[in-house]
């Protein structure tokens, strides 16, 4: 596909009209916000507020020694491995099966990918009645399989409460894209391996999983990106980052620190380096999508 | 199907049941939940039929919301349309414009915008809370419609996606209209636009979802409560942890208000949305 037109119109203030709705939201919203929270994170507020003082990188020296904000990387680490993880292998399952069952493709497809249109924060809300401690149904089987379960008071139970509402959500949107990716590979190949007596699952190993893995790449990182930043809502609706900082993410952590703790410096450096690992993120995927044409 | 397998094809059919089940389980209890009375939820076990409140819990939330602290859900529902229309459609024609900007001219900066809108993508508003706060309480813009769309109208995903699609337009077409001697507007208006209507639906369909579902946003730009969204609205009513002082019938009943719009719009324009799925995101 051509990346240029040959055909152009010629206006010297037209195309600036056309782009300039676009420029006012990105530079008003976007550019100016980053570029304050990028200033402000070498600057401290004196304590009586107002004036701001140089202080070079030390907000940044100061958030790398807090037990609070390393602590936060752990937590952020581990929910965004097991919702990146149990994510792709349930909805590769489901999607596997789905490719299988011809006929029923569709009927899975519409009965699968409605949980996409549920905003994070109600799948948070869902969870939560259903684990309650009190009157929450699976709770009380839990209760009655000898599990004493209570997420308000164990960090674990918290833990496993916002990972499932967040994978709950997810599924539906890998589901669609494993489909697609399984549908899309050629089934001459699978016949051809099937005569030669392979079964099932070694043509799952060795011919769909490697053609899928560009699929499977694209996904890990839109759901790695999913946990690091919208699942905010999951967890501040569920847990508010509690128990202690069971669940203390690091997008949550910022919104505390700056929006109800107001420290300005600080948070401006959490800004910082969130904006750092997402710009590694998206680099990352469209070097992928830049490379996926191998296949 | 490649060989038949009648024991696996039927433990994929059980497996695909299951997995259905397990994803419709907690809406399943959430709306038995908005049929009962705030007594009978709270009877550990609930039972798992639905109960005989239904009419009154919904018409309850609709019109007097949950506990005292809310609005009626009916107008926060209406909040939840706006936002979600503004930004739906302000998203598209901001996009629509820039991205025949970028394709059919060519003028000084060209680059340069394209890039400032590719970068959007690396600044979510988490990770610009109070900076981006600040700028819209400084222009005043805090409990009102402006406020709670005009900041996320712009879309880096949207632009790419018609750049894509324009890309594709033959040059002939281009080449005609300005022999005809149609300007470039005439041009947008009766060639481009039209043809990318199936680009628009599927787009649609995507942003009014995100649009429905915002969540960090209104929270931090509402402070009164009849500016609330739906969802924002459920997560006021359990502000107290969601222990029992909570009427879980009405916040249930909320939650499958809150829902039914967007899933509704999936289940309805299936084929607009898997596409404006796919597309978007290649």
């Amino acid at each position: 596909m051509a990346m240029e037109k040959r055909v152009r119109f010629r206006s010297w203030w037209l195309p600036y009209a056309l782009i300039a709705p676009q420029m006012a939201v990105t530079l008003v919203f976007f550019f100016w916000p980053a570029g304050q929270a990028l200033y402000q994170s070498l600057f401290i507020e004196n304590a009586f507020g107002g004036d701001l003082q140089f202080v070079g990188l030390d907000n940044f020296r100061e958030l790398f020694n807090d037990v609070h904000y390393l602590a936060s990387f752990k937590v952020t680490a581990l929910f965004s491995a097991a919702v990146a993880g149990l994510g792709l292998a349930i909805s590769l399952l489901l999607a596997v099966f789905a490719d299988r069952a011809v006929r029923g493709a569709a009927v899975y497809k519409t009965l699968l990918i409605w949980p996409y249109a549920v905003a994070p924060a109600i799948a948070a809300v869902l969870w939560m009645f259903l684990l309650n401690p009190t009157l929450g149904i699976v709770s009380w089987w839990l209760t009655r399989a000898g599990i004493e379960w209570n997420y308000v008071l164990n960090g674990g139970q918290a833990m496993l409460l916002i990972i499932t509402a967040a994978v709950w959500k997810q599924v539906s949107y890998n589901f669609l894209f494993f489909l697609a990716g399984l549908q899309s590979i050629p089934k001459s190949l699978l016949e051809a391996a099937a005569i030669d007596g392979a079964g099932p699952a070694r043509r799952f190993a060795t011919i769909v999983f490697p053609l899928l893995s560009p699929t499977t790449f694209f996904l890990l990182v839109v759901n790695v990106t999913y946990a690091f930043i919208e699942t905010f809502a999951i967890v501040d609706a569920a847990t508010s980052g509690g128990p202690g900082q069971a669940t203390e993410i690091l997008v949550y952590k910022l919104y505390k620190d700056g929006f109800k703790g107001l420290d300005l410096g600080g948070s401006a450096a959490q800004s910082v380096v969130m904006i750092v690992i997402l710009v590694t993120l998206t680099v990352v995927q469209f070097r992928y999508i830049e490379r996926k044409v191998q296949y | 199907m490649i060989e038949n397998r009648p024991l696996l094809t039927f433990v994929s059919h059980l497996l695909l049941v299951l997995g259905v089940a397990i994803v419709a389980f907690p809406v399943y209890v959430t709306f038995i939940a908005s049929t009962h009375t705030a007594e009978e939820v709270l009877a550990a076990p609930m039972s798992m039929l639905p109960g005989g409140h239904m009419v009154e819990n919904y018409i309850a939330v609709l019109t007097h919301g949950a506990g005292e602290a809310t609005a009626a859900v009916g107008r926060m529902m209406v909040n939840s349309l706006v936002s979600a229309l503004v930004i739906a459609v302000g998203k598209i024609a901001i996009s629509l414009l820039s991205a025949f900007a970028i394709v059919y001219f060519r003028f000084p900066l060209r680059t340069l915008a394209f890039w400032m809108i590719f970068v959007t993508l690396m600044l979510p508003v988490e990770v610009r809370i109070l900076p981006t706060y600040k700028v819209v309480s400084d222009l005043g813009m805090l409990d009102t419609y402006a406020g709670l769309t005009v900041p996320l109208i712009a879309s880096a995903t949207a632009t790419f996606l018609f750049r894509q699609f324009f890309l594709t337009i033959p040059e002939e077409l281009a080449e005609a209209a300005r022999i005809d001697g149609a300007g470039p507007m005439r041009f947008f208006w009766d060639v481009v636009v039209p043809l990318s209507r199936p680009n628009i639906a599927a787009l649609f369909v995507i942003l009014f979802i995100y649009g429905w579902n915002q969540y960090l946003w209104p929270l931090l730009v509402t402070t009164r409560e009849e500016m609330y969204t739906t969802v924002i609205g459920i997560k006021r009513m359990i502000a107290g942890g969601g222990d029992a002082a909570t009427d879980w019938n009405l916040v249930m009943a909320t939650a499958m208000l809150a829902m039914l719009p967007p899933v509704a719009v999936v289940i309805l324009t299936q084929k607009w949305f898997v596409k404006g799925l796919v597309d978007s995101e290649k």
